[in-house]
């Protein structure tokens, strides 16, 4: 670098030069850049709309749909129903598989990273190879080939499975089960089950600070089990049993009565969970072998038992590993969900960003909308996420 | 299926073989679509064999290379011209991968950059646009390619769905790169950055000599897992009405010809995926071993 180049004479190339203003200068670019794009791609919309005849407004929201919804188990919908209602039931099917499959997904996953964790050769390899094989594959081809499956291999309705005492059934149509039906005087056993369920999270609140200050450990599971079970059966009994099964029973050409899960909900769900479930393995068995042996030895040491040393230094040290991809493995799986549209499970993609879409012909609304519904449902997911990951961190002095 | 089967029907993939790989490429054209094969397997060799004489060059060529695959494959300049919406089955799914993998890489690499920024207009730029592309699923990202980006664009132009798709999947991918990259990015000591400044280099001079080839070869597993969920996603073109592999296939199977083949098709498109991801999981794996060999004292 030459001598005189830090005193420029140019007064531009001096800024330039400074690396303060020169911060400046590049933002101030940014921003300009940023709200020219902006500004012509509104311009455009602008005059694309009006070429179209076209209007941006969610007014769409409420006019009636105009088609049906297979699987609506929350709301009642019929085709009279407005776009709106439309998304509605897409959202809840898409909270709906998404929590039905986080739940699957983590009992499958946690037990097939313990299972490839296994000493046993076999065990270990078979959890291996069925790991590697299903996380490599696309999960919208897990997807079709499980829906088609259940299609083709099923018997039609005419000839479901009886799988138990002609309580439930299963066809290319679905699984069919029992459902319940509430009758006057549940709403007491209901009141009993939460207040059952708080008393044991204050009872275990309680046992943990008696165990911090005194070191005596009380059977907390079985305890909590007992109040769960035994205060909600002991209201179930006195109130007269106020619970009846409404069994699926074949009449003409389909089933009526008792719950059916659809197929196309079953794959999904299926698919989704084990697809995900080898990824949460491999996170599992990651976390569980970063917890130095040492540990181990040292509760061992102690004088702990084995289940205990699993329980309180093995679980919770690799829960810390785990936590943070296992969250985004959940994002991951609610965004997979929109997958459904493929088979037909109409979720919040295939209501309002597709049929609706299609039918309305307004795309920038419709999309604006299925966008912003997955970026709540993924910070909603995140932030309880970096809550849980907070609350087990470890507290450093 | 009305009756049961005795085994497996192979001859609906054999029969079908030549689709799956070419889609609807002119059949005298195809040619074209094999020097582009070959070329990529060259590419390939060239970035991951190590100790390759001339290896400056390799990688040259593999940079060049999505460009020179572009010109053969869609034409022009000398070449008969093929409309895009011939490509289809292994040949687009292909297209889709290679072209999200090559382009997201700088364009991830830039807005990790830009999030670890000390200016905060570029920071809150890069933050926004990669959490909002992390938030929402590639699917509808690809609807807003197929429906709603005419709009974006001025009156009366418009340009190729698969253009659109390749920069969709391409600016998808670039936002989970950012994060892997960012992840290598502070995980590199502090002291590195200090000494780069200490010895007087400016920023994209310390990035390019210092900060970046240390950074990226700890996220290059992250990187590789990133390129193995894009080349997975490339099904989901699918969905906006692109006949990828799986799509051409489930279109054979309304054939009254191979009806109740399902079972065979997603086999073998479930082998000719797994077989794709896992040799670069392995490749990754193996990679992974070899840098903790190095960083070992």
């Amino acid at each position: 670098m030459k001598d005189n180049s830090s005193q420029a004479s140019n007064p531009l190339t001096r800024l330039w030069r400074n690396q303060e203003s020169r911060g400046v200068i590049i933002q101030i670019i940014t921003i300009t850049l940023l709200f020219a794009i902006i500004a012509l791609i509104g311009r455009n919309v602008v005059i694309n709309l009006a070429a179209l005849d076209k209007e941006f407004s969610f007014t769409f929201l409420t006019w009636p749909a105009a088609y049906d919804i297979g699987f609506s188990p929350f709301l009642e919908y019929t085709s009279q129903s407005t776009h709106l209602k439309a998304a509605a039931v897409g959202l809840l099917n898409t909270l709906l598989v998404a929590i039905t499959g986080c739940i699957f997904a983590s009992i499958l996953g946690f037990t097939l990273g313990i299972l490839r964790l296994s000493k046993n050769w076999l065990v270990n390899r078979i959890a291996y190879t069925f790991v590697e094989f299903m996380r490599n594959v696309p999960v919208l081809i897990h997807i079709l080939a499980i829906y088609s499956l259940i299609i083709t291999l099923m018997p039609p309705v005419k000839k479901a499975l009886d799988l138990g005492g002609g309580q439930f059934f299963i066809s290319n149509r679905g699984f069919y089960m029992p459902s319940p039906v509430f009758e006057p005087g549940a709403w007491m056993v209901g009141v009993a089950m939460i207040v059952a369920i708080l008393s044991v999270f204050l009872f275990r609140r309680w046992a943990k600070k008696v165990q911090d200050n005194t070191g005596k450990i009380y059977p907390v599971f079985w305890i909590s089990i007992g109040i769960i079970f035994g205060l909600t059966g002991i209201v179930f009994i006195a109130a007269g049993m106020p619970l009846s099964w409404d069994v699926p029973a074949l009449k003409g050409f389909n089933f009526k009565g008792g719950m059916a899960i659809k197929p196309e909900f079953l794959a999904l769900w299926l698919a989704l969970s084990y697809y995900t479930a080898c990824f949460i393995a491999e996170i599992v068995r990651a976390g569980i072998l970063a917890v130095s042996h040492g540990q181990t030895e040292a509760s061992k040491a102690l004088g702990l038992r084995n289940n205990r040393v699993l329980q309180l230094v093995v679980i919770p040290q690799a829960l810390r590993i785990i936590i943070p991809p296992l969250s985004s493995q959940y994002l991951n799986l609610t965004k997979n969900s929109s997958l459904a549209i493929a088979i037909g499970y109409m979720d919040i993609t295939a209501t309002l960003g597709g049929i609706s879409l299609m039918q309305t012909g307004k795309e920038m609304e419709t999309m604006i909308l299925v966008m912003g519904v997955y970026l709540l449902i993924s910070l909603c997911i995140s932030g309880y996420m970096n809550w849980f990951n907070r609350r087990i961190k470890l507290t450093e002095r | 299926m009305d009756a049961p089967r005795d085994g497996a029907c192979w001859a609906f993939i054999r029969g079908s073989f030549e689709l799956f790989v070419y889609g609807w490429y002119p059949e005298p054209e195809r040619w074209r679509v094999n020097l582009s094969f070959l070329l990529l397997v060259i590419a390939i060799f060239g970035v991951l064999k190590d100790n390759l004489p001339g290896k400056k060059y390799w990688l040259w060529f593999a940079v060049f290379f999505p460009f020179i695959a572009a010109w053969l494959l869609v034409g022009g300049f000398g070449l008969v011209p093929v409309g895009t919406q011939k490509i289809g089955g292994i040949l687009l799914t292909i297209i889709v991968g290679v072209t999200g993998i090559t382009f997201s890489l700088p364009l991830g690499i830039l807005l990790a950059l830009g999030r670890r920024s000390h200016l905060p207009v570029l920071r809150a730029v890069c933050v926004v646009f990669i959490e909002f592309i992390r938030g929402v699923p590639l699917i509808t990202l690809l609807f807003v390619a197929s429906t709603m980006l005419t709009y974006f664009l001025p009156p009366g132009s418009s340009f190729d769905l698969l253009m659109r798709v390749l920069i969709m999947v391409t600016i998808f991918a670039a936002a989970y790169i950012a994060e892997v990259v960012r992840g290598g990015l502070q995980g590199l000591s502090s002291g590195q950055y200090e000494a780069a400044d200490a010895l007087g280099l400016t920023y994209w001079k310390a990035h390019r000599l210092i900060i970046l080839p240390q950074a990226l070869k700890i996220s290059i597993p992250g990187i590789v897992n990133t390129f193995i969920g894009l080349y997975k996603d490339s099904v989901l073109v699918l969905i906006i009405g692109m006949m990828d592999i799986l799509g051409l296939g489930r279109a054979r199977l309304n054939d009254p010809l191979w009806l109740g083949l399902a079972p065979e098709l997603y086999l073998f498109i479930a082998l000719f995926f797994f077989l794709c991801c896992f040799s670069m999981a392995r490749y990754s794996l193996g990679l992974e071993k070899k840098l903790r060999t190095g960083h070992k004292q």
